[in-house]
């Protein structure tokens, strides 16, 4: 199989889709003529032309909005935020209209719509340029939100977002952008939304993950297998709604130990539903109490050593896997 | 679609008052047309009053903001409507549902709160919905839906469809951000949308010149290089004229506008609006008696031997009819139940036999 980037594998998932279906359309900041603020839809402009990708102005509220109400007669944006932080200047038309349009017109209207861009601290931002919203969006029935690990999912994942005839929120990460893996080339290989993969099997501790923590619990484990005698389990939720809490079910009744890593701030995280659905669903199949690691809870903090720090990190999990399983 | 907008300034009121009736698209109407016209107005205003008496009986909850005033808007913007044109609007909406041609029905039954209503009991008030009928709400927050209106737009010129959005809000909107982004695209994209905004005088309680500045509320199209225009709502001959020439040019030039239509409404901003702290009575009354929009088109097609007074008596006689019978069957209808509400959350549960997603979509 074609080894090739994170990044590319976007791109090869908005190519594939843009040339199957003639309603979807890229929409969004610098995508078009600049190449995409991260490369990511780079040459995308020049094999489609301005109709299919398409610059917007720096007014995301206008063109989310804008793109919402184009779903509702059947145009199946993709809109790029050059920064998932940006969503909280669209956050009416997210999460007022695209959400509820279906359920407040009692079924009649759909809104196919992704919403796409990184979602991510460790880049030595700052604050406002480094929330991760999954929780937040997730909170909303009627949203769908996805957050790819590695190249392969990013593409069938994000195929699969496209092709949805419900809001899907695409959560990728600049740090993820360069890393390679292996991808198929096949335009009809999709992954379903709300599967989870198991990307490490181990007996003695589950870790429950997703995102760019799913690199670092990876490091984690094989630290954990060689110098510790751990055997680490690593599943990776991939789409956090739906959510495949089969998966996650089947683990810790294997290895009855819980570590939930997460780059997310504590309070009312992914994390913490996954631990309460955990203790209600598997309670006797624990052999302790549910451990989380997560972001240190504070704004995102600028200086890159500090920073690096405050994150979910291969040291920081290794700490927090060993706490789970004394 | 990255073509700079090169739209020119039109001129305010443009149409005279005296010369709408002359406009081609009010003097090609016929009679039926024109009593079709008046039979729509005169059914907002009962259906409204009716709901207004169910509100006071305590059967309807939450908001209700009556359009009660502003008939001639509403009919006479969707009135122009042709099978691509659609429409979008705020929380004021019921006037629209009905000029678009929803049932009256399912449109009290919704107020009601009964799963016979329009969105299964699920918007109320200031959620109604008609895709079927190019209508796309009923939205509740000031200005928001405004992007929506630019996206039907924006869809329909992808599609390459001759047609037009017409995206209505009220006088406090547009002070919103969202309006002004929404405004920009339309122009940077030369979008087929028209901007209209009700000019009731209040955003709630504040009256504009405490809440907007500038010179116009229209005219703030200029710096968008928009066309614009301000038109006098009171008279549906008016409006039709006014709104018809931008429908014209969003159809055949792909042009955005932003159309103002001075009205008034004659209930507060809503019902729990106690309306008497930022305007008087007299001035209400002031515009019941003269331009009230039902009566100044009742004396127009009476002198233009269109009907007589005891056809209008009839028209209100069957549009009070009919708002009771629309509450007899709300009043008769079952209300949801609790096994609705996870029902019309997302396209796939609704469709489980082609969903296509593994996984847990609802939790507890």
């Amino acid at each position: 199989m074609p080894v090739i980037t994170y990044r590319e594998a976007i791109r090869a998932a908005l190519s594939e889709e843009i040339e199957r279906d003639e309603n979807v359309v890229l929409l969004g900041e610098e995508v078009a003529n600049f190449h995409g603020a991260y490369k990511v839809s780079d040459g995308l402009l020049e094999k489609f032309g301005p109709k299919r990708i398409v610059d917007t102005p720096i007014s995301e509220a206008g063109f989310i909005g804008m793109g919402v109400g184009a779903s509702m007669l059947g145009i199946r944006p993709v809109m790029e935020l050059m920064f998932w932080s940006f969503y909280s200047v669209a956050f009416d038309q997210i999460l007022n209209n695209a959400a509820n349009v279906r359920y407040m017109s009692g079924g009649l209207i759909n809104c196919p719509i992704v919403i796409r861009g990184p979602a991510n601290g460790g880049t030595n931002v700052g604050a406002t340029h480094s929330h991760t919203p999954e929780n937040v969006l997730a909170n909303h029935p009627g949203i769908k939100v996805v957050v790819p690990a590695t190249a392969a999912d990013a593409k069938g994942l994000l195929k699969s977002a496209i092709r949805d005839n419900d809001p899907v929120m695409f959560l990728e990460n600049t740090i993820l952008y360069g890393e390679k893996g292996e991808v198929s080339d096949d335009p009809n290989l999709l992954i379903p939304l709300g599967l989870a993969d198991v990307k490490r099997q181990g007996t003695d501790l589950t870790i429950i993950t997703y995102g760019r923590s799913v690199l670092h619990s990876l490091v984690a484990a094989d630290i954990l297998e060689k110098e510790h005698d751990v055997s680490v389990e690593v599943v990776d939720l991939r789409t956090i709604r739906p959510l495949d809490f089969d998966t996650v079910l089947a683990s810790v009744k294997k290895t009855h130990r819980v570590l939930i890593v997460e780059e997310q701030k504590p309070f009312a995280s992914v994390g913490s539903q996954l631990a309460f659905m955990i203790q209600r669903e598997a309670f006797d199949e624990l052999d302790g109490p549910i451990h989380r690691l997560a972001t240190i809870d504070a704004p995102a903090f600028y200086s890159p050593p500090v920073e690096v720090e405050q994150l979910p990190n291969p040291q920081r999990v290794l700490k927090a896997a060993l706490a789970a399983v004394a | 679609m990255s073509k700079k907008a090169t739209s020119t300034v039109e001129k305010k009121d443009e149409v005279p008052a005296t010369l709408s009736a002359q406009a081609p698209i009010n003097a090609n109407l016929s009679k039926p047309e024109k009593i079709e016209l008046y039979r729509k107005m005169v059914r907002i205003r009962r259906f409204e009053e009716r709901s207004l008496r169910a509100y006071q009986g305590k059967k309807i909850g939450g908001f209700l903001h009556l359009y009660i005033g502003q008939e001639a808007v509403a009919v006479g913007c969707c009135s122009l409507m042709g099978p691509n044109d659609h429409v979008i609007t705020a929380y004021r909406d019921h006037g629209h549902a009905i000029a678009v041609g929803m049932d009256t029905k399912p449109l009290m039954a919704e107020l009601y709160g009964k799963i016979t209503g329009c969105s299964k009991g699920k918007g109320g008030s200031m959620h109604y919905f008609a895709p079927s009928l190019n209508y796309w709400g009923g939205h509740g927050i000031v200005g928001g839906q405004i992007p929506l209106g630019a996206g039907l737009a924006y869809a329909l010129k992808y599609k390459g469809l001759k047609g037009a959005a017409m995206a209505f809000m009220g006088d406090g909107a547009v002070n919103q951000g969202a309006v002004h982004e929404a405004y920009n695209l339309a122009a940077l994209w030369n979008l087929p949308v028209i901007f209209v905004v009700e000019n009731n005088g209040y955003s709630m309680g504040t009256s504009q010149d405490r809440s907007s500045a500038g010179p116009g509320l229209a005219q703030r199209a200029e710096a968008y290089g928009m066309n614009w225009a301000t038109c006098f709502g009171h008279d549906i001959y008016e409006v039709r004229a006014t709104m018809d020439r931008f429908i014209k040019l969003a159809h055949e030039q792909s042009k955005p506008a932003v159309v103002e239509i001075d009205t008034y409404r004659y209930r507060g901003h809503s019902v729990a609006d106690p309306d008497n702290t930022y305007r008087t009575k007299e001035q209400t009354e002031e515009y019941r008696r003269t331009k009230d929009p039902i009566q100044v088109f009742q004396q127009k097609l009476l002198a233009e031997g269109v009907f007589t007074e005891a056809d209008a008596e009839q028209i209100d006689a069957e549009a009070r009819a009919e708002a009771d019978l629309a509450a007899d069957f709300a009043e008769a209808s079952p209300y949801p139940t609790p096994d609705d509400i996870q029902k019309d959350v997302y396209w796939e549960s609704d469709n489980p036999d082609q969903r296509t997603s593994k996984g847990r979509l609802f939790f507890e």
